[in-house]
């Protein structure tokens, strides 16, 4: 019965999208639609990624084992760094039957530099690139977006220093920068460092300078009545003043988190003190799926909106093709894959030339190669034929002088015989005579 | 959500709550507030051939007049001239859950006398919901929530002969099990004994198993051990034996949901002596979530794998055709 009079009392609200609102005779039975969503929810398990941006030595890591109530590891860092780096870190975390993957992505190195210019950048591009990788993961054909770990920033909490004069000029321009990319809480790091009457007038000073800034930071949103009140009241208190202490001090007959210095001690979770219950409260308990929600639907969809219109797709009228997304998209890769092949071609042909040049290089050097070694051949043939003359025109005069030689040898033979038969014939001679 | 004591990992046990507990499961609550403000989507498609009681048991499902029939104004012919799918949605809220359910009728199938390619106007209407979702999801302006008009289950209406699926029933059920989730049930169920019900069950699902139709709860997306167990009960039971009214009679001194015939009444929530608690039970109940996911994961993507890919194969500057309902090839594309 109840649910018929309800039913009947909603149904004008529901007139939308032709649809007609029909009453219930019985019990349905989907009233544990919710129920199922949630129980699907908590076996997927969750996942929220945190940055924290703030300059070195503020109590970024303090801060987050406060919160979550564990021990993340991490030394701290140094002051000398050369430029912002960002390193994250994952978590997971488990509470009664809640599984939550906990991503803290640290800034290092932020404000450290002497030249502070490009401090931003590197935050942008990080942020900036896990849209790139979810857009990415979205575009493809065969996706698997369900079992997706999404690392896209869900939360940025900006840590501005306690001066208690204003905001830096870094903080200013940092934030501007990032608060159409990323949900910003600003918060007051060390607040144990101010009194409470000057922590009032910072606070409004730094939310005027940011309204005069126009940097826009998140606001819990209001539009829910079961926590617009709590909400809207928190949205008067920020920034928050934290301060973050893992240790832990006995107050009274309890166990506290608090920092103790000589003069008292600073009990974190007490709201006269800090700000750190509310804090948690907005972040984690009341609003972690609403900034799991705006940085989807808001910044997300803006990243991809501009990056898909400077790839040059646009949504054309209602009456041109259908598919213009994905018909620019096959130009463009038709196009690009034109434009890879073309380079490719110049490229395989500038290596033929060179390769031909050097081959002629290399054929030139052969053939003056091997007109050397010609005429060092023509040039040893030559020497060896002068000294085969000369050695011929010696040989000559050798056999000349042998030739010589025995014709005198001859000769003298010749003499001496001649002179002895010329004997002998005088002999025979006298031989003869005698007989005479 | 409501118990106290709960602590992080890292920490020892501590007997108080406050100090140890971080509030990370305070995110149910959350996402159950916006679910709730957000409200649900479901839509089902009843499929059958006429007479089978697929509107009495859509408004028996869920609790008030929801069919084409109590929607229309005029009395419809009872042999239409076209097949024409209407879909028409209605709001409906319990205890604060508001679901906009859209019931989408197929009048006349299985009516004509030359049946062939009944199914394709019905596949083309299906295909057409994801090509609807496509579109919005592909735009570079998009809708903070795309409305879902994508069919997340269907019911096929089984008529009670008692002896086996028959052709047609095979071919559709066939054809669809790959665009949809599939329910079926043996409509009329009160025309049958116990035994002949027990046997026309096992029949069904022989026929089934051998023309390897993959009806909902599917075998293949059973996460773990535990959807294992229970889907198996549930697939033990398929297909449901339904009757259904939306008259209600005294019963041993209750007002229930029945027919009254002379020799007594059947009770349509008694579940000895039909399973229409069990079908409600299994779509609305417990499993509401789990088809809807099913058709946005699975059935979604498939469908979108294939259409993306049939765009890349063509040469641009070619006009981009409207997604035909029926692939003439039912080989998925390879990746890109």
């Amino acid at each position: 019965m109840q649910e018929r009079a309800m039913a009947a009392t909603e149904i004008a609200r529901q007139a939308g999208e032709g649809a007609r609102g029909v009453p219930l005779s019985g019990h349905v039975g989907f009233d544990s639609m919710p129920d199922q969503l949630v129980n699907k929810s908590v076996n997927h398990g969750f996942c929220f990624n945190i940055l924290c941006v703030g300059e070195t030595g503020l109590g970024k890591s303090t801060l987050m084992d406060t919160l979550f109530n564990t021990k993340f590891e991490g030394e701290p860092t140094q002051h000398n760094q050369p430029g912002v780096q960002l390193k994250s870190k994952t978590y997971e975390l488990q509470e009664s039957n809640v599984r939550l993957k906990l991503t803290v992505v640290n800034t290092v190195g932020f404000g450290d530099q002497i030249n502070k210019e490009d401090s931003y950048k590197s935050i942008v591009e990080f942020i900036d690139a896990q849209f790139e990788a979810y857009l990415q993961e979205e575009l493809k054909i065969k996706r698997t977006l369900h079992s997706y770990h999404d690392t896209r920033i869900h939360a940025c909490l900006y840590f501005i220093a306690p001066t208690g004069h204003s905001l830096k000029s870094l903080d200013l321009v940092t934030m501007k920068k990032l608060d159409s990319k990323v949900n910003i809480i600003p918060i007051i790091a060390k607040s144990d460092a101010i009194s409470k009457s000057e922590l009032a007038k910072f606070k409004i000073k730094i939310t005027s300078e940011l309204v005069s800034n126009g940097v826009q930071i998140y606001q819990f949103p209001t539009d829910d009545e079961t926590v617009a009140e709590i909400n809207s009241t928190m949205n008067g208190h920020l920034p928050f003043a934290v301060v973050g202490s893992t240790e832990e001090v006995k107050i009274g007959n309890k166990m506290v988190r608090a920092r103790q210095y000589p003069w008292g001690t600073v009990q974190v979770e007490n709201e006269n003190h800090c700000d750190f219950v509310k804090l948690r409260e907005m972040l984690i308990r009341v609003n972690m799926e609403d900034l799991r929600e705006q940085t989807h639907t808001r910044h997300y969809e803006l990243y991809r909106r501009c990056k898909l219109e400077e790839m040059g797709f646009k949504d054309t009228d209602p009456d041109s093709k259908p598919f213009s997304l994905q018909e620019t998209y096959e130009a463009k890769r038709n196009e690009f894959m034109g434009e890879l092949q073309k380079k490719e071609e110049e490229m395989r042909q500038m290596f033929v030339q060179r390769v031909k040049e050097k081959e002629a290089e290399l054929k030139e050097a052969e053939k003056e190669l091997h007109e050397k070694f010609d005429r060092l051949k023509k040039l040893h043939q030559d020497e060896k034929k002068k000294l085969e003359d000369k050695k011929k025109a010696l040989d000559d005069e050798l056999n000349g002088f042998k030739q010589k030689k025995t014709a005198a040898e001859l000769l003298q033979a010749q003499t001496l015989q001649a002179g002895s038969s010329a004997t002998l014939k005088k002999d025979k001679e006298r031989k003869n005579s005698g007989f005479l | 959500m409501a118990d106290v004591g709960k602590t992080p990992v890292a920490r020892n046990e501590k007997a108080s709550s406050e100090f140890g507990y971080v509030g990370i499961d305070a995110i149910l609550e959350q996402m159950r507030r916006k679910a709730m403000k957000q409200g649900f989507e479901f839509n089902i498609m009843v499929v059958g051939q006429s007479g089978l009681g697929k509107s009495t048991l859509t408004n028996t499902l869920f609790k008030s007049k929801v069919s084409r029939r109590s929607v229309m104004t005029t009395e419809e012919e009872r042999i239409p001239k076209t097949i024409e799918i209407k879909s028409i949605s209605h709001v409906i809220e319990e205890k604060g859950v508001r679901m906009k359910l859209t019931v989408i009728d197929t009048p006349g199938f299985g009516d004509q006398i030359n049946n062939e390619n009944c199914w394709q106007p019905i596949m083309k209407f299906i295909n057409a919901q994801y090509e609807q979702y496509l579109q919005e999801e592909i735009n570079i302006d998009r809708k903070k929530r795309i409305s879902d008009s994508r069919v997340h289950c269907c019911i096929y209406f089984i008529p009670p002969t008692g002896h086996c699926l028959r052709p047609i029933d095979i071919e559709f059920m066939r054809h669809l099990s790959k665009v949809v989730n599939i329910v079926p049930v043996i409509s009329k169920a009160d025309t049958l004994t116990l035994e002949e019900r027990d046997f026309f069950k096992q029949k069904i699902r022989e026929d089934l198993r051998a023309n390897e139709i993959d009806i909902y709860p599917q075998k293949e997306f059973d996460e773990d051990a535990e959807d294992r167990m229970i889907n198996e009960k549930i697939r033990a039971m398929i297909p449901f034996a339904v009757v259904g009214s939306d008259q209600e009679y005294q019963v041993n001194g209750k007002r229930l949901l029945g027919r009254k015939t002379r020799w007594g009444t059947v009770e349509v929530e008694n579940t000895t002596h039909c399973e229409f608690a069990y079908l409600r039970d299994l779509l609305i109940r417990t499993h509401m979530q789990n088809i809807k996911d099913i058709t946005s994961s699975i059935y979604y993507e498939m469908y979108r794998v294939r259409r993306l890919n049939e765009n890349n194969t063509k040469p641009n500057g070619q006009p981009a055709i409207h997604a035909n309902g029926v692939p003439e090839h039912e080989v998925l594309s390879h990746e890109m």
